[in-house]
């Protein structure tokens, strides 16, 4: 049951992607009318949807960092301990 | 009134003595209901607090039944995940399998409820030294060797956690476990805290711990994932809760595990990075140290077992169905192992702090009490690692193992199935567990040690903020997921220094430092030893001859004597002699005790 469930949205891979673009436009479009009074600090209350940014900011800035780091020479071949 | 006692890890070493001597149809039965026995002896001790089981030896009053707040926590979590792990592990027909995960479960109850250093070293290194045996016990080529660096890694820890004891008690002739005062800092500090601190694998002192958990056997893991660095936790939050550079190691480890992460192709090499990651929140919520903050560690180390050791389970069924933990050997696996799937997604998504899952109410309270404090850099890069965790454990790894392109070969294609009855039962008793620890929050909160303190995650601004950065890191994911893709490449370290530096120390040895040994041996029998000789067979025979004669005779006496006692004792059976040692040792022990 489960496979097929799966099987039957990856058919339908377009339709998902706009279900997932139309979920983040309502969770930005939640995010304005939320009570800021908890916010932490002055940005979050003067920045719109300013967590979103962040989420977004933060993954790709270690998606690349990563890459960096293991093209600098961290990442090397697998049998690179063996004798 | 007073309340019997009888020790939880006590339960846990004699099932695990006698565990050998059951054989089926009754081991199932018994390996079951030895952890749910240590489990309803833990929720007794719950109910009565207080401090049990002290035993004096020679000066020291040692204390093995601490029962309070901390105690009571991180207790249920530990004899709850026991069961969990015995179950998952029920199929395994080694015995000696299930006696090192007990022993290990053992080691670290005792850690948990003890009162003094002297108890809480020895069951530190019954944790060490059985949880080796669940890397030994695994087959594949480097366990072995693997299982060495993790001993000889934690004996480090070990020395160094002796050496602080001694050196504390030295300078305060005091024993007791308690909170060590971040004004007064001695040596001996430090050095207590760089041993706990390897056990959290707090860096540098990290490397150990994804390289041991990606070579154990898959139930094995299971266990590791939950009981060393949580008891390290444990005792942190007892120790040191308020020290600032926990702080600052706590983040550095947070953004490192996270980043080696997301580079890594072993599936569980992956999941221990992420554990270095999780286990940073924990540690600089010991260093912020307020009672919320204290209560975030200790409720995240809660949570994380449980999730953790699902997505283990989860890592470890793949890897049991077809003997294969890279990614690059792996993908499109849903089709023949859905239920894992399920199991796996909610572990991830519970780690990644979905609402109502357990991730959600435990996480944020660390973030909640570095804004509080004004950490706003720690507040934000904690919560630039949630984002990579999402990243990580709810969308790199389900994706790469279930939903990307199939990159099995046929045979471990063929081979992929859905684990035994045992594995799945204990994956929905976990999974079961991070779904009531997110939605019905008295479970968790009302055990937490400051009960004073109160936490109302499900606010309106705390759910738009995580839905935001979910949403987000899932679009960034959306387009960027080929650059972190599968690659067959191991990432470098800090344990390059020990496994290089251990092939340095051997070439040493064998070349230059025998070659001098050798030379110095040839040199010293041609000169030295001729010499020698000479005059220590004079000065034998003067001794002999002059001193013994002319005094009294004694030697000869001593002599005549020692003969006799050779061929009666020493009759070249090792044993005999060993038994006669020890009897004597025991005489001497008992008579410097009573007497």
């Amino acid at each position: 049951m489960i496979v097929q469930f799966i099987d039957y949205l990856r058919n339908r891979l377009k339709g998902l992607s706009y279900f997932f673009f139309g979920g983040i436009a309502a969770v930005v479009i939640w995010s304005l009318t939320v009570d800021l009074h908890h916010a932490h600090t002055w940005a979050e209350k003067f920045i719109p949807a300013f967590w979103g940014g962040f989420g977004l900011v933060s993954a790709i800035v270690l998606i690349f960092f990563s890459r960096w780091l293991g093209k600098s020479g961290i990442k090397t071949r697998e049998d690179y301990y063996d004798n | 009134m007073t309340t019997s006692f009888f020790h939880p890890a006590l339960i846990m070493i004699i099932g695990a003595c006698l565990l050998p001597f059951f054989r089926d149809p009754f081991r199932k039965p018994f390996l079951v209901l030895v952890p749910l026995l240590t489990f309803i002896n833990v929720l007794y001790l719950s109910m009565h607090p207080g401090t049990y089981g002290v035993l004096p030896f020679l000066d020291w009053d040692l204390t093995f039944g601490r029962v309070d707040n901390y105690s009571m926590l991180f207790g249920f979590i530990m004899a709850l995940m026991a069961i969990i792990g015995t179950i998952y592990g029920l199929h395994v027909n080694n015995v000696w399998h299930h006696v090192a995960a007990w022993f290990y479960v053992a080691g670290s109850l005792g850690v948990i409820y003890c009162g003094d250093f002297l108890v809480l070293f020895l069951f530190w290194e019954m944790m060490a030294f059985a949880s080796t045996f669940l890397i030994w016990f695994n087959k594949e080529e480097g366990s072995l060797a693997a299982g060495y660096r993790y001993l000889l890694v934690h004996t480090f820890g070990g020395v160094l956690l002796l050496l602080g004891f001694v050196l504390r008690y030295q300078a305060l002739g005091d024993l007791s476990f308690v909170h060590m005062g971040e004004e007064s800092t001695q040596m001996y500090t430090w050095l207590i805290l760089a041993g706990l601190m390897l056990n959290a694998a707090v860096p540098p002192l990290h490397s150990w711990l994804p390289d041991a958990y990606s070579k154990a056997t898959a139930a094995g893991a299971v266990f590791m994932c939950a009981f060393t660095t949580k008891t390290a936790v444990y005792t942190l939050v007892r120790g040191f809760a308020g020290f600032e550079i926990l702080i600052v190691l706590g983040v550095v480890m947070a953004i490192y595990g996270i980043v080696y992460a997301i580079m890594e192709n072993d599936i569980r090499r992956l999941l221990g990075w992420e554990i270095v990651s999780q286990v940073g929140y924990m540690a600089a919520g010991v260093g912020i140290g307020t009672a919320l903050a204290i209560n975030g560690a200790c409720a995240h180390a809660f949570a994380h077992i449980l999730y953790k050791g699902l997505l283990f389970m989860g890592a470890g069924a793949i890897i049991h169905a077809t003997g294969v933990s890279k990614f690059t050997g792996l993908g499109g696996l849903y089709k023949k192992m859905p239920n894992t799937m399920i199991f796996m997604i909610i572990g991830g998504i519970s780690v990644s702090a979905f609402p109502f899952f357990s991730g959600f109410v435990t996480k944020s309270m660390i973030i909640a009490a570095s804004f509080s404090e004004h950490y706003l850099v720690v507040a934000f890069l904690l919560t630039l690692v949630s984002a990579g965790t999402f990243l990580v454990a709810g969308l790199r790894l389900p994706y790469l193992l279930f939903f990307s392109e199939n990159r099995c070969s046929e045979t471990t294609f063929a081979k992929a199935e859905d684990p035994p009855w045992n594995m799945q039962a204990a994956m929905i008793i976990a999974s079961f567990f991070c779904l009531l620890i997110g939605s019905y929050l008295p479970f968790l909160y009302d055990m937490l040690p400051h009960a004073e303190v109160a936490f109302h995650p499900y606010g309106t601004y705390h759910l738009s903020e995580t839905l935001q950065i979910l949403a987000f890191t899932a679009l960034a994911f959306y387009f960027f997921h080929k650059k972190i893709g599968p690659e067959a490449v191991i990432s470098l370290d800090l344990d390059w220094f020990y496994r290089k530096g251990g092939l340095l120390f051997l070439w040493l040895a064998k070349y230059p430092i025998q070659i001098a040994d050798n030379a110095w041996g040839a040199a010293y029998r041609v000169v030295g030893l001729n010499s020698l000789m000479t005059t220590a067979k004079f000065w034998s025979w003067f001794d002999w001859h002059g001193i013994d004669g002319v005094v009294d005779g004694s030697a000869r006496c001593v002599r005549a004597f020692g003969r006799r006692i050779a061929t009666v004792l020493q009759r070249g059976q090792i044993q005999m002699t060993i038994y006669y040692t020890a009897t004597f040792a025991a005489v001497i022990l008992i008579a410097y005790v009573w007497l």
